[in-house]
């Protein structure tokens, strides 16, 4: 690899922290400054230069030298060691979603890393920043079948923004530089570094810094001035306009920037799951969640609309239905950074290559001498306050079983509306949209694009570990619970005081949902009623566990739970059959809701 | 309809399959691909046939353009471009009377004879994918024994490369 480096590695070096022997190497070598060191503790340094003092991972023969250089820097990098490789990659995930940082995973080679690529997807599909380091068999082994051998590379190849297979060892500060880098910018992903065996034993120079790599993307992400005025002048001629705000805006940080434009201009705007909190829930202006489990005035506004404002967003298919009836007489004015996105699935009239905020910002700018007129959008105001009026959402509040609709109620209650919600897959992820109000940036997390069950757990641990001193509370249902619930021993190692609320209803709920409303009630292979009693199982792993089954236990129990100063897992009996409604049937058109 | 794309990208180990990967996830077939250093040796340009509707091919574009090693991607089909094959076709042809027949075609097509026997011939064709065609079908009334062909390359013609670039801001700020 051809990089350049033009650096004062003296200065650079001295910024980190140092070992007592890397402090002697230092110290003798006054005339070559850059240090000479195996490839394991190039990485280590190269995290720590990066900004790394968390990772996840779980070790194997692979990454031993990694793993023994680790064990030096155990003061500057705090290791957690999970119980599965999966697990890793979540709370990675988990700590990124939760603070917009680099996540970092270390695995091993072959099955550690066949297992980290469920996770490598999700963080994929949702665009989080990863770099996800996997063990390789020496180089010289390589293709020849060793013992824990897979192509990690290739394997991985649809789902990582990038990835490298490192041959030598002095190529490795410039790959986990240039790693870090693309990671985070422009549109973020997961990075994966392949390291073999043999590299990390490799002895050669570190240098310092976090420069050192090409780069070969420039990112342009200040929209032309004849498109913001275009924009602008679209926005303003248009009488039924909506905001279609997903989690772009909330990656780009364009929370405050989307605030004062909706403000400004007193237009309707309808987040995606992904982009939950990046525009406050309660807010006068927000319609709710729209898409397959949207709000009925959300779906109807879109519906309507005569211009839709995408940021951030992708016309995923559970929020668009039926593609071509989609919005239909609406113009599209598509903001986002990945000019991919752009046309698609539906081509937009105005089509903005930017970063959120940026892209934002300058609409703002460009409307500070507008005078607009409050009153403009009034009658399509009164249609859309009178389908918010016609099908709110709401729960039952039946008298001897939980609605699940209520616990989430009662959650946000009980957490004043401050907890960082981090959801599994499923019918409890829907209702946590619907009835949690988010109101900032980064208090939702949630796999959205691949829907990975067992996703919840592991993630609400790293997003604790990323916020000390924030409640973080993970809802999940008892089937994705089941698929990841090792990692409690993880969150009781480290002293993670991590909240799981379990909503307990017997079935793959989702999946049922569907066998009921789409298959005549055939429940094929569903029924989960056969599941370990979850409060022994809390108390097996030295957590505390609890049980609500009648709704007069069920604020008591969370309350104890999230008051508890540790590890509590919450096992919340629910209805059995409920049903998330609104439901557009997949590939339906959005309008055409089932209510009920 | 049928698209030749020019891809610059670095010239390293993987990043090639990155871009087939980007066809195989989604169902589309490469009918041709060829690969070669570029005047830098750190860059190489894969020019890539393909068929697709126009919107297939565009996400085609923007996928690839997105990788991290992928420096630009050019759609040249969309503007005037000179597009080349090559093919090495061994025939079997006797003395005398057949031999004279495909030195006309060799000559008509401005072929080239690079290897000959009592009983052979191996020529080299080169030129638009028609004319390969062509002469491959000319040539099929003799015994042809195998034919390899080389996937396209093309490269822009001089004078369309200033308007290529500022095509798509043009687009935006007309919308």
């Amino acid at each position: 690899m051809a990089f350049q480096h033009f650096r004062d590695s003296m200065n650079q070096s001295a910024v980190i922290a140092e070992p007592a022997v890397a402090l002697n190497t230092l110290a003798q070598s006054s005339e070559t400054p850059a240090l000479s060191c195996r490839g394991a503790e190039i990485l280590i340094r190269g995290l720590i230069a990066n900004g790394v003092d968390t990772i996840f991972g779980l070790p194997g023969g692979a990454v031993l030298h990694i793993y023994d250089e680790l064990w030096r820097y155990r003061n500057d990098i705090t290791h957690y060691l999970v119980r599965h490789e999966q697990g890793a990659v979540h709370a990675a995930e988990g700590y990124a979603r939760a603070t917009g940082k680099v996540g970092v995973a270390l695995v091993t080679s072959g099955p550690g890393a066949t297992n980290a690529v469920t996770g490598i997807a999700t963080a994929y599909m949702d665009s989080i920043p990863l770099v996800v380091i996997t063990g390789q068999v020496p180089t010289g082994l390589i293709g020849t079948d060793a013992f824990q051998e897979v192509d990690t590379f290739g394997i991985t190849l649809p789902v990582v923004k990038h990835s490298y297979l490192v041959r030598k060892a002095e190529d490795l500060e410039d790959i986990i530089n240039e790693a870090f880098f693309i990671a985070s910018s422009g549109k973020p992903g997961p990075v994966v570094i392949d390291i073999p065996k043999d590299v990390t034993a490799q002895i050669t120079e570190y240098r310092g810094g976090t420069d050192g790599f090409a780069e070969y993307h420039e990112y342009h992400s200040e929209p032309d001035r004849p498109v913001v005025e275009a924009v602008v002048r679209k926005i303003l001629a248009a009488k039924q306009p909506v905001f279609y705000v997903g989690g772009g805006v909330v990656s780009s940080g364009a929370s405050d920037e989307l605030i004062s434009l909706v403000e400004k201009l007193n237009i309707p705007v309808t987040p995606t799951l992904m982009g939950l909190g990046g525009f406050p829930s309660a807010h006068t202006n927000s319609l709710g969640m729209l898409g397959m489990h949207g709000t009925y005035a959300s779906n109807l506004a879109v519906a309507e609309s005569d211009l839709l404002i995408a940021v951030g967003v992708r016309f995923d298919d559970r929020v668009t239905g039926k593609l071509n009836t989609f919005a239909p007489n609406a113009e599209v004015i598509h903001i986002d950074i990945d000019a991919s996105n752009m046309g698609k699935l539906r081509k937009p009239q105005i089509p903005v290559v930017s970063d959120a905020a940026t892209a934002l910002a300058a609409i703002n700018t460009s409307l500070e001498s507008e005078s607009l007129d409050t009153e403009r959008l009034a009658t399509w105001w009164q249609k859309i306050r009178e389908w918010q009026a016609a099908v709110p959402l709401g729960c039952s509040g039946s008298e001897d079983e939980i609605d699940p609709q209520c616990l989430i109620e009662t959650l946000h209650e009980v957490t004043e509306g401050d907890a960082v919600i981090v959801t599994d897959v499923g019918q409890h992820q829907m209702w946590a949209a619907q009835f949690y109000p988010f109101k900032r940036s980064r208090q939702c997390l949630t796999s959205g694009g691949l829907g990975t069950m067992g996703f919840g757990l592991p993630a609400a641990m790293g997003a604790r570990i990323a916020l000390p001193d924030q409640m973080v509370v993970a809802v999940v249902g008892d089937g994705g619970f089941q698929m990841t619930n090792q990692e409690i021993i993880t969150a009781i190692q480290y002293n993670v005081p991590l909240k799981v609320v379990i909503m307990n209803n017997g079935y793959l709920g989702m999946v049922r949902q569907w066998q009921e409303m789409f298959y005549d009630r055939t429940y094929s292979e569903v029924d989960l009623s056969v599941s370990p009693d979850f409060v022994k199982l809390a108390e097996a792993y030295g957590a505390k566990g609890l049980r609500a089954t009648k709704p007069s236990e069920l604020r008591s129990v969370l309350k104890e739970g999230l008051e508890y100063d540790g590890v509590a897992i919450m096992d919340i009996v629910v209805k059995k059959e409920e049903n998330v409604f609104p439901i557009v049937p997949a590939g339906g058109e959005s309008r055409n809701m089932i209510l009920k | 309809m049928r698209h030749t794309i020019s891809i610059l990208l670095a010239n390293e180990a993987g990043e090639l399959s990155r871009i087939v990967g980007l066809f195989s996830a989604r169902g589309y077939n490469i009918e041709t691909l060829s690969v070669g250093k570029t005047q830098d040796p750190k860059w190489s340009k894969a020019t890539i046939v393909t068929d697709g509707d126009d919107a297939t091919v565009e996400q085609i574009v923007k996928q690839c353009s997105r990788l991290a090693r992928v420096k630009d991607v050019r759609l040249v089909t969309t503007q005037p471009h000179i597009e080349r094959e090559m093919a090495l076709i061994d025939v079997s042809v006797s003395a005398g009377a057949e031999r004279q027949e495909v030195m006309n075609l060799v000559k008509i097509f401005r072929a080239k004879v690079v290897d000959i026997s009592h009983d052979k011939m191996v020529l080299e064709a080169s030129g638009t994918r028609d004319k390969v065609d062509t002469f491959i079908e000319m040539l099929k009334p003799l015994a042809v024994n195998e034919v390899t062909r080389s996937g396209s390359v093309a490269i822009n013609r001089l004078s369309s490369l200033e308007s290529f670039r500022s095509d798509t801001k043009a687009e935006a700020v007309a919308a």
